[in-house]
C-alpha cells in the first residue's frame, strides 16, 4: 500500500481578524509516507502550529481552511462531519503538545487517564487498566503500577510527557503529530524522550509530523524536513541535505544564526536575519522572504517563485537557489574584545556559598559550598539541569535570597547578604536580565518611564542629564526613539529584551546576571541579542553570569563555564577546556544529550532517571546515582574534592584526569 | 551594526484599549444600564427644577389619590405628588452609595496591596481581621455602629457601608496582587532600590486596576441596596427626605390602599440596582476577556 499517511494539497488557512481574512498558511503541500518522520521547522508566527491544528481540524473559531485538501490515511479530513470527525480524531491521529502538565488532568490519577485512552476505543473497562499498565511499560516507565496511582503533578516533566505519549499511542494512530514535545524539558530528559519516540516509531511504523523550532532535534528525529516561512513552505528535502546544503536564503540565514560547532564570541559576531516576519495577513506580491533577503532583486519582489527541484526531492522556493549558499552576511564579523586579565583583582568572588531552603520540615540544599571568581569583562557560563542551583546562585549573588553560609565579595569588599542592605553603588554594580521579557517589564509603563526610573534610582540622575543618558542608552541597545513612547506589549520579543537589557545597563553595571535571556526568543532574534550583549561587554568591560540550557549559546558567549549538579560545583574552567574535555562525567552526559544539527556522533551517553531530590542528596559524590562512569564504592562513600586537574580547570571526580581523557577520547574514536 | 527597524503593525496595546472601549460601548447591556443611570443622575442634579410639584411639602388637596393624568404616580397620604418624589428621590442615594463605594475601594485597595505584597505577618493579621469583619452581617454592624455613635448623619452611613465593603474589596485586590508580585518586574524594581510603597502603588497597582474596577462596580450595586435597606429600617436617611427607601418605609403600612406610594419608589430602586449591575457585568466581560 503506497497510500500516504498524510497528504496536504495547496492548503490555505485564513484567520479572520477584525472582519478581514488574513492568510496564515499559503498553499501548503506536503506528504508524509507511512512510517516516515517529517519535520516542520520555522520561527514563531510562521504557521507551524496552525498546520498541525488544521490537520485535526482544531482551528480557532476565527480560523478556516479556505482552499486545498487534506487527507490522512486516505480519508478526506475536510469533508468529515461531526461524528465522523470525532471518530477520526479518536482513532486515526494523535497529538502531543509542548506542555505535558497541561495535557493531563491534574485532579485525576494517571492510571485512570491512560485507561480512558483505551476505553474510548471500545476496550472494556476491566481490561483497560491492564492495557494502560502495558502502555506505560512500553514508554519505559520503570514502575507503571506506582506511576498509575499518582497524580500528574507528582511526576517530573519527562515522566508526564511519557504518559502523554503512551496515551497518544494507545490507538496506534496512522499519524502522530508532535508539536514541540521536548521544548520545556532539560536536555538530558529531552534526549531520553526523543530516543523513546524514535524507538516507538520504528516499532509501530507510525508516520510522525514533528514540529519544532530546534533544528538539532529535527536533524536527529526526522528523515525529511520542510521549512516554513510566513505560511509558505520555502524549502523541503531530506534532513541531511537541507541542513548541510540549504538552498533557500531563509534556511541559510536560520542556520547561520545558531551558535554551533564550537563557535565563540572571539570568532566574531553571529549572523542575523534582518527585518521582521511580515505581519499577519500581509499579501506580498512576490517571494514572501524578499523583504529580508540580501539576494532579492526586482524579480523576487514581483514574481513568486515556485518550488524548484534541485535534486533528489530537495526543493527550494527561490529563483536564485544556486546562489543561496553565498548569501552575504548581515553582520560583519569583526568585534574587538578586550582580553580578560586574570592576574588583576577579581570583580566578584563567591566564597563557600551555601543555601538551604526550609520546606515543610525538609531541608532543601539548593547550594552547597560553591566558590568561584569572576574577573572584569568576562562571562561565566552556568550550566546544569533544572534544580541544579544555577538560578539560586545568581539570586544569592544579587541579594534576592540570603545565603545560609558563605559570602560574596565585590571588588574585595563583602557584599551585604540582601539587596535591602546594599548601597546604591552595590545595587547598580549588580543587575539582571530576566528570561521572560514579558514579565520583566511593567506592562503599564512606557519604555521611557522604565528606563528613566532606573537611571534615577541607579545612577542618581534626573532631568537633562537623564535625558541625554537615555538617548545614549537607547542608541547603544539599538532601540529607536519611537520605542520610548511605547509600552512593552507594543514591542516584539526581541525589542522587549533590548529594553530589559537597557534597564540593566541604566546605571553602568559591573556584572549583569543573564538568566536564560534568549530562551524565549527565536533563533534569529537570539543571535541579535547575543551580539548586543557581546558588544556591550566589549564597550564597557561588563562581566556576565550567563545561565542557559542551550550549550551552544553558553559556549558562544562564555569565557569560563561552571557546571552545577544538585547545588554543587562539579567542574569549572575555560569554556573550551570544559567543552572539549576531558570533562566531568556529568558535563560529558550533558554535552552528549544535546542533539546537534550536524549530527556528529556525540550521541552516546544517556543519564538514567531524574535528578535526585535536593532534600535528600545521595551520599558521597552526589552524581553517583546517575553516573555512567561510576567507579564503585568510593563514589558512594566519599565526596571527591573540587581539585585543580589542569591550570584553571577544577573538577570534582574520583577518576584521574588522565583516565578520563583516555576514556573519553577512546569512545570518541569508536563513535 | 544592526539597526532595529520597527515592525509596521505593532500597536496592539493601544488598539486593544480602543477595542475594549468599542466593545463596551457596543454592548447592549452597557447601553441600557448607562442610560438608566444617566437618567437618575440627571434627576438627582436637577431635582426640584424638573419635578411637576414640590416633592417635599406640596400639600395638594388630593390626599392619597390614585394615579391619574394629573398625578402620574398618584399622591401619598400627605398629598405629596409621588411622581415628583420618585424623581427627586435619587439625589441622596446617588451621593451616598458612590461615596461609600469610593471610600471602600480606596481602603480595600490599600489593605489588599499591603497584604498581597508583604505576605507574612502583615497578611496573616490583616486577613484574619478582614475575615472576622466579613462574618458580621451588614445590617447588624450598621445598626450597632449607628446606635453606638448615636448619630444618623449621612457620613455615618457612608463610613459604615465603606467599613463593611472594604474587606471584600481587599480580598479581591490581595488575590490579584499575589499573582502580580511574583513577576520579574517587581523583582527588578527592588533590585534598583525601590521602597515598598513605590513598588506597591506605582508598579503593582496599575496592573491590578481591572479587577479593582470590576469589584468597585459590583460593590456600587450592593451599596445602593445597603443604603436603601438602612434607610428603610430607619438608620439611614430620615424623613422628610424624598429618598425612595424612606418613602417605602413611610407608606408600606398603607400598601393595601395606596399601593402606588410603595410600588413606584421600589421600582426606582430596582431600576438603579439593575442598571448598575448591567454596567458592571459588561465592564467585567470586556476587562476579563
Amino acid at each position: 500500500m503506497s497510500e500516504a499517511a498524510l497528504s496536504l494539497r495547496d492548503v490555505d488557512v485564513v484567520y479572520r481578524v477584525r472582519g478581514i481574512d488574513r492568510p496564515v498558511l499559503r498553499g501548503l503541500s506536503l506528504e508524509i509516507g507511512r512510517g516516515e518522520s517529517y519535520g516542520l521547522v520555522g520561527e514563531s508566527g510562521c504557521g507551524k502550529s496552525t498546520a498541525a491544528l488544521t490537520i485535526v481540524r482544531y482551528l480557532a473559531r476565527n480560523g478556516r481552511v479556505s482552499g486545498g485538501s487534506i487527507s490522512v490515511a486516505g480519508r478526506d479530513v475536510l469533508s468529515l462531519r461531526s461524528s465522523a470527525l470525532r471518530r477520526f480524531r479518536g482513532e486515526t491521529v494523535s497529538m502531543v503538545y509542548q506542555n505535558p502538565g497541561a495535557a493531563l488532568n491534574p485532579s485525576l490519577r494517571v492510571g485512570g487517564q491512560v485507561a480512558e485512552a483505551f476505553t474510548v476505543l471500545g476496550v472494556p473497562s476491566s481490561e483497560a487498566h491492564e492495557r494502560a499498565r502495558e502502555a506505560l511499560a512500553h514508554v519505559q516507565i520503570a514502575d507503571p503500577g506506582s506511576v498509575m496511582s499518582r497524580y500528574p503533578h507528582q511526576l517530573s516533566g519527562g515522566m508526564q510527557q511519557r504518559v502523554v505519549i503512551a496515551m497518544a499511542l494507545a490507538k496506534n494512530p496512522a499519524l502522530l503529530i508532535l508539536d514541540e514535545p521536548t521544548t520545556g524539558l532539560d536536555a538530558t530528559v529531552e534526549a531520553e524522550v526523543l530516543d523513546l519516540v524514535a524507538q516507538l516509531q520504528r516499532e509501530l511504523d507510525t508516520a510522525v509530523l514533528f514540529i519544532s523550532h530546534n533544528l538539532g532535534v529535527i536533524s536527529k528525529m526526522c528523515g525529511r524536513v520542510g521549512v516554513l516561512y510566513a505560511g509558505r513552505l520555502v524549502e523541503e528535502g531530506p534532513v541531511r541535505t537541507v541542513l548541510r546544503d540549504p538552498r533557500h536564503p531563509y534556511t541559510v540565514g536560520l542556520l547561520r544564526c545558531i551558535p554551533r560547532g564550537g563557535v565563540r564570541k572571539d570568532h566574531g559576531r553571529l549572523d542575523t536575519i534582518p527585518g521582521f516576519l511580515p505581519s499577519l495577513g500581509a499579501e506580498p506580491s512576490g517571494c514572501v522572504f524578499a523583504d529580508r533577503c540580501a539576494l532579492a532583486d526586482d524579480r523576487c519582489r514581483t514574481e513568486e517563485p515556485p518550488l524548484i527541484t534541485i535534486e533528489g526531492g530537495h526543493e527550494s522556493r527561490c529563483w536564485y537557489h544556486e546562489r543561496a549558499p553565498e548569501l552575504p552576511r548581515e553582520e560583519s564579523l569583526d568585534l574587538a574584545l578586550p582580553g580578560v586579565d586574570r592576574t588583576a583583582a577579581t570583580l566578584v568572588e563567591i566564597q563557600q556559598l551555601s543555601k538551604v531552603f526550609k520546606q515543610r520540615g525538609h531541608e532543601v540544599h539548593a547550594l552547597t559550598d560553591v566558590s568561584a571568581a569572576i574577573w572584569p569583562g568576562e562571562t561565566l557560563g552556568l550550566v546544569g539541569e533544572s534544580g541544579s542551583g544555577k538560578t539560586t546562585l545568581a539570586r544569592t549573588l544579587l541579594g534576592i535570597v540570603a545565603p545560609t553560609a558563605g559570602t560574596a565579595l565585590l571588588e574585595g569588599k563583602v557584599l551585604p547578604t540582601t539587596y535591602k542592605k546594599r548601597s546604591r553603588e552595590e545595587l547598580r554594580a549588580l543587575q539582571i536580565v530576566f528570561q521572560n521579557p514579558d514579565s520583566a517589564l511593567n506592562r503599564r509603563h512606557s519604555v521611557r518611564r522604565i528606563l528613566l526610573r532606573s537611571m534615577r534610582k541607579l545612577a542618581g540622575i534626573g532631568g537633562d542629564a537623564a535625558e541625554a543618558r537615555l538617548r545614549d542608552l537607547t542608541a547603544r541597545v539599538r532601540l529607536t526613539e519611537r520605542t520610548l513612547t511605547q509600552k512593552p506589549a507594543q514591542l516584539s520579543g526581541g525589542l522587549k529584551q533590548r529594553v530589559a537589557i537597557a534597564r540593566a545597563f541604566a546605571g553602568d553595571p559591573k556584572l549583569v546576571v543573564c538568566d536564560e535571556p534568549t530562551s524565549a526568543l527565536d533563533v534569529s532574534v537570539q543571535a541579535a541579542i547575543l551580539n548586543l550583549l557581546v558588544e556591550l561587554q566589549a564597550e564597557q568591560r561588563v562581566a556576565y553570569v550567563f545561565i542557559s540550557h542551550d550549550l551552544g549559546v553558553v559556549r558562544y558567549i562564555s569565557d569560563r563555564i561552571a557546571v552545577l549538579y544538585l547545588g554543587r560545583l562539579q567542574e569549572i574552567g575555560a569554556a573550551d577546556v570544559v567543552f572539549d574535555g576531558p570533562h566531568h562525567p556529568y558535563t560529558e552526559a550533558l554535552l552528549s544529550a544535546v542533539p546537534t544539527i550536524d549530527g556528529d556522533g556525540r550521541d552516546r551517553i544517556r543519564l538514567e532517571g531524574d535528578i535526585p531530590s535536593a532534600a535528600s542528596p545521595p551520599s558521597g559524590c552526589v552524581f553517583h546515582t546517575r553516573c555512567p562512569r561510576k567507579l564503585g564504592a568510593i563514589c558512594e562513600e566519599q565526596e571527591p574534592p573540587l581539585a585543580e586537574v589542569e591550570t584553571g580547570h577544577l573538577m570534582r571526580c574520583h577518576i584521574p584526569i588522565e583516565e578520563l581523557r583516555q576514556l573519553q577520547s577512546k569512545e570518541h574514536v569508536t563513535a | 551594526m544592526t539597526s532595529v527597524a520597527e515592525p509596521a503593525v505593532r500597536s496592539e496595546a493601544s488598539t486593544a484599549r480602543r477595542e475594549r472601549l468599542r466593545l463596551l460601548v457596543k454592548s447592549p447591556s452597557f447601553i441600557v444600564g448607562a442610560t438608566v443611570i444617566l437618567f437618575w443622575v440627571f434627576c438627582a442634579i436637577f431635582g426640584e427644577h424638573i419635578t411637576p410639584y414640590d416633592p417635599r411639602f406640596d400639600q395638594t388637596p388630593e390626599i392619597g389619590a390614585a394615579p391619574s393624568a394629573q398625578h402620574l404616580f398618584g399622591t401619598d397620604r400627605l398629598g405629596r405628588d409621588v411622581f415628583s418624589r420618585v424623581l427627586a428621590g435619587s439625589r441622596d442615594i446617588l451621593l451616598i452609595a458612590p461615596l461609600a463605594t469610593l471610600l471602600a475601594t480606596l481602603v480595600g485597595t490599600t489593605l489588599g496591596l499591603i497584604t498581597g505584597y508583604f505576605k507574612g505577618i502583615a497578611d496573616d493579621t490583616i486577613s484574619r481581621i478582614v475575615d472576622a469583619l466579613l462574618a458580621i452581617p451588614l445590617i447588624l454592624l450598621a445598626v450597632t455602629v449607628v446606635a453606638a455613635l448615636g448619630s444618623r448623619s449621612t457620613w455615618t452611613v457612608i463610613i459604615v457601608i465603606a467599613a463593611v465593603f472594604s474587606p471584600i474589596i481587599a480580598r479581591t485586590v490581595r488575590a490579584a496582587v499575589l499573582g502580580e508580585a511574583d513577576l520579574d518586574y517587581v523583582e527588578a524594581a527592588r533590585l534598583r532600590g525601590e521602597h515598598a510603597p513605590y513598588v506597591m502603588f506605582s508598579e503593582v497597582l496599575p496592573n491590578v486596576m481591572p479587577p479593582i474596577l470590576v469589584e468597585a462596580t459590583i460593590r456600587l450595586g450592593y451599596a445602593i441596596f445597603a443604603v436603601a435597606t438602612l434607610s428603610f429600617i430607619g438608620f439611614g436617611l430620615q424623613p422628610p427626605s424624598p429618598d425612595w427607601a424612606v418613602q417605602i418605609a413611610d407608606n408600606y403600612q398603607d400598601l393595601a390602599f395606596e399601593w402606588w406610594t410603595v410600588l413606584f419608589p421600589a421600582l426606582a430602586i430596582a431600576s438603579l440596582v439593575v442598571a448598575v449591575n448591567l454596567v458592571s457585568d459588561s465592564v467585567q466581560q470586556v476587562l476579563e476577556r
